[in-house]
């Protein structure tokens, strides 16, 4: 017993600075991508043909724009990429409210934030959010960083959101993989079992566009409206996000994080960040490459 | 002639030379080769130009480090050997599922995965979970019925009890709720969200499948990785199965009401999924083996401070393990829970650490060494009684070893490149790759046609071969028991379901 209290004692506490103060993230962490279509060159797509999930539309037109809902970070294009066109910021906040604000257009170099609930809503769940996970062909890997924000490091339970047994004691659904067929009828059940009002979270990019099983004959490419005959409320991308993704998205939902600063730091590991692909392939391009 | 073509891990051949013999040689030779201690690692169909399916087995026999491979035509039904050889039981269903192919006098012959497309066979049924289970009768019998949506944040599936009191007298699990269609999304490949592909086999294993993947391809274009990226590679799969390790110590001492382990093994899990980040960027490293090696690369001094920090995250985990180790309470939950003889383990086919908990001693490491495993031997962890407490031992040992081999190749990374062009595939060859993965042997076929695409590919998650092992341990155990046993073999739904 003495021995027990000794080493709880030196293990001190573990849970993160975020969000009263900064996450670290390492180094190679890719988070939020930021495109600049002015560099593409002339017929260049080399990352739209690179990209396993088609995320990149229009390479190179003003209409060029990046989906996040499909996006896996794998950093594939912007290896790829010879101009500097896109790059991958740790910037960690991915979280958004619609699937239209998924699509990042060229140019944008801030980050869209998730916009809190309505009053009604917050007042009801802003210090209390019990929800229900669907894993609906999930990897297991958006299920693993799901359960470590319930962990003492990120101690999602810290802010009153838990994830609880039953749908009856639910306030949502929280659903990830692309909903295979085995598995919609026990997410639409899953769903009528939750009280209203209730809310749905997608988490992951299978969750919201199939990710790299889209177009998979026995799958539904994600969650959608359609299938549930509700709007998603929540959409927060990633494979799989990072568990202060996951925070962050939840906590701007319910207004408890608010604001656009950023507040990240290193961990002093690893310094440089030059994935090798980029040694391999030929010398960048330094010219600015044709207008679109 | 020559009936199998014996082969090593990693190598790969041209297709034509399996031998396709009659379905009496090739079952007797299966029935043969398992009763004396081999096992089976893969076992698949293809449609034959004959209109039948040709069926090519994989047999192993890991004292010699061999790989037989054997091939026979079938119409339709064939015998079931399941009865006498335990660990074929989900290969003929899966046979049967996907081509149709009957076992005749299988003892359990019912849906493995529930395949949308072909959920007529064999036993006219609709959705998972929605049919005939076995029922044991009686007057104080009562059935349990869990899933496919559980209580945590757990992939979906169904399992029923059928108990006496507390006491189960028989569990059966039904799966097939995460069929996402994997190996067929694959066929035509390598296309570019193949490799994805291969990562989400099971997300907790990414680097084990994308190994096994990037493995198979190189094996079928005839290149091998650089020694530099072999080296990565085999630091992230021991990362791998040290951050799954120590989360399972964690979940186990969790559900044991163990809380000082739990907490601490909660946090320090993430410590070795944060170095799996700071080599590639992705806590579970995806994005991070390729074909032809390996795309990050590590400084020098990059390198020694990954390796304080692991070396210092483990010291840590050796204070939580042993607390838990040493508590007779948590001792006497684990302690002759949740049995699988040895026996059964060898009927059933079971790897990994499951099996390692038997005194079963195989790993694919040793057994079949791949990459920077050929020459830096990590020896291979045992326990013998069979239970939760050997399997949670077992996974013990595994970390420490694991924790040391890393910290030892990051001292040792040899020069060179990290990656090499892999050239287009040759026509007609087939590879197989088998990987140690932290629940035990992954196993890759890959065989391409006359284009030099991939024309079947054939995934086996360690899981297909455990899962039976978990419903065995319940009998006669406590259905409260049963999160527990679960933990102990934390097996994998997706991998399974593929």
């Amino acid at each position: 017993m003495i021995d027990i209290l000794r080493a709880r004692l030196r293990f001190g506490s573990e849970t993160v600075d975020y969000p009263d103060g900064p996450a670290r993230f390492p180094e190679r962490f890719r988070g939020r991508p930021v495109i600049d279509g002015v560099r593409c060159a002339d017929g260049c797509s080399l990352c739209a043909e690179t990209c396993p999930t088609d995320a990149i539309h229009d390479v190179g037109r003003s209409s060029m724009a990046l989906d996040l809902g499909r996006c896996v970070f794998c950093g594939e294009c912007s290896e790829a990429c010879r101009h500097g066109a896109i790059t991958f910021t740790r910037d960690y906040r991915l979280a958004m409210r619609s699937r239209e604000e998924l699509l990042i257009p060229t140019g944008r170099d801030e980050a869209l934030l998730a916009r809190a609930l309505d009053a009604r809503m917050r007042s009801l769940f802003g210090r209390s959010l019990r929800l229900r996970q669907v894993s609906a062909g999930g990897c297991n890997g958006c299920e693993a960083e799901l359960n470590a924000t319930g962990n003492v490091q990120f101690d999602l339970s810290r802010f009153g959101v838990q994830f609880v047994a039953s749908p009856r004691h639910a306030d949502g659904i929280v659903v990830t993989g692309p909903v295979t067929e085995n598995m919609l009828l026990a997410l639409q059940k899953t769903y009528e079992a939750v009280p209203p009002p209730r809310i749905v979270v997608a988490v992951g990019a299978c969750a919201i566009s199939g990710g790299v099983f889209a177009g998979s004959p026995v799958a539904h490419d994600g969650v959608s409206s359609e299938l549930l005959g509700v709007p998603i409320d929540l959409f927060i991308p990633g494979c799989p996000p990072h568990p202060i993704t996951l925070l962050d998205g939840l906590l701007r939902l319910l207004g408890r994080v608010e604001g656009d600063e950023l507040r990240l730091a290193g961990t002093g590991i690893v310094t440089a960040a030059e994935p090798v692909g980029g040694e391999l392939g030929a010398p960048p391009d330094e010219s600015p490459g044709g207008a679109p | 002639m020559r009936e199998v073509l014996e082969i090593w891990n990693g190598e790969a051949v041209p297709a034509g030379e399996v031998p396709v013999i009659s379905v009496a040689r090739f079952q007797a030779i299966v029935s043969e080769v398992l009763a004396a201690g081999g096992r089976m690692s893969a076992l698949f169909g293809r449609p034959a130009p004959s209109g039948r399916v040709l069926v090519t087995a994989v047999l192993t026999d890991d004292p010699e480090g061999r790989l037989g491979l054997l091939a026979t035509e079938v119409d339709r039904r064939w015998p079931s050997l399941a009865a006498r050889c335990p660990a074929l039981q989900a290969f003929e269903r899966e046979l049967c599922e996907q081509y149709g192919v009957v076992p005749d006098g299988h003892p359990w012959l019912k849906p493995l995965r529930f395949e949308p497309e072909r959920r007529a066979v064999p036993e006219g049924t609709g959705m998972p979970g929605d049919y005939p289970f076995f029922q044991v009768e009686g007057e104080e019998i009562h059935e349990v019925a869990v899933g496919p949506v559980h209580a945590g944040i757990i992939e979906p599936g169904h399992f029923r009890f059928q108990c006496h009191g507390e006491k189960v007298i028989h569990l059966e699990i039904a799966l097939g709720y995460q069929h996402r269609g994997l190996e067929r999304l694959l066929e035509g490949g390598p296309a570019r969200k193949s490799l994805r592909l291969a990562e989400s086999v099971a997300g907790d294993t990414a680097v084990g499948h994308a190994l096994a993947y990037c493995r198979s391809l190189e094996a079928l274009a005839g290149v091998e990785a650089p020694p530099r990226a072999s080296y990565l590679r085999g630091i992230a799969l021991e990362l791998e199965r040290l951050a799954n390790h120590v989360g399972d110590l964690g979940m186990l001492a969790g559900d044991v009401g163990f809380q000082p382990t739990a907490a601490a093994c909660g946090a320090l899990r993430a410590e070795f999924l944060n170095a799996t980040a700071e080599i590639c960027g992705n806590r579970f490293g995806r994005g991070l083996v390729v074909p032809g090696g390996v795309r990050f690369d590590l400084a020098p001094d990059e390198a020694v401070r990954l390796s304080v920090k692991v070396n210092r995250a483990f010291e840590r985990v050796r204070e939580a393990a042993s607390l838990f180790f040493e508590s007779a309470s948590a001792r006497n939950r684990t302690d002759g829970t949740g049995v699988v003889s040895r026996e059964l383990c060898d009927a059933l086919g079971l790897v990994g650490p499951a099996a390692r908990a038997c005194g079963a001693s195989r790993d694919v490491r040793r057994d079949h060494p791949f990459g920077v495993y050929r020459f830096a031997h990590l020896p291979v962890a045992t326990a013998d009684t069979g239970d939760v407490f050997a399997r949670a031992w077992v996974r013990w040992l595994e970390a420490e070893r694991s924790s040391a081999f890393v910290a030892e190749r990051l001292g040792t990374l040899p020069e060179g490149p990290v990656r090499l062009e892999v050239p287009p595939l040759p026509p007609e060859r087939l590879a197989v790759s088998l990987v140690e993965g932290w629940r035990g042997e992954i196993a890759h076929v890959a065989l391409t046609h006359e284009e030099g695409r991939i024309e079947r590919y054939k995934v086996v998650d360690p899981s297909f071969h455990n899962w039976m092992g978990l419903a065995l341990a319940l009998r006669g155990e406590q259905v409260s028991d049963f999160p527990l046993c679960n933990k102990s073999f934390n097996l994998s739904y997706a991998g399974h379901d593929l």
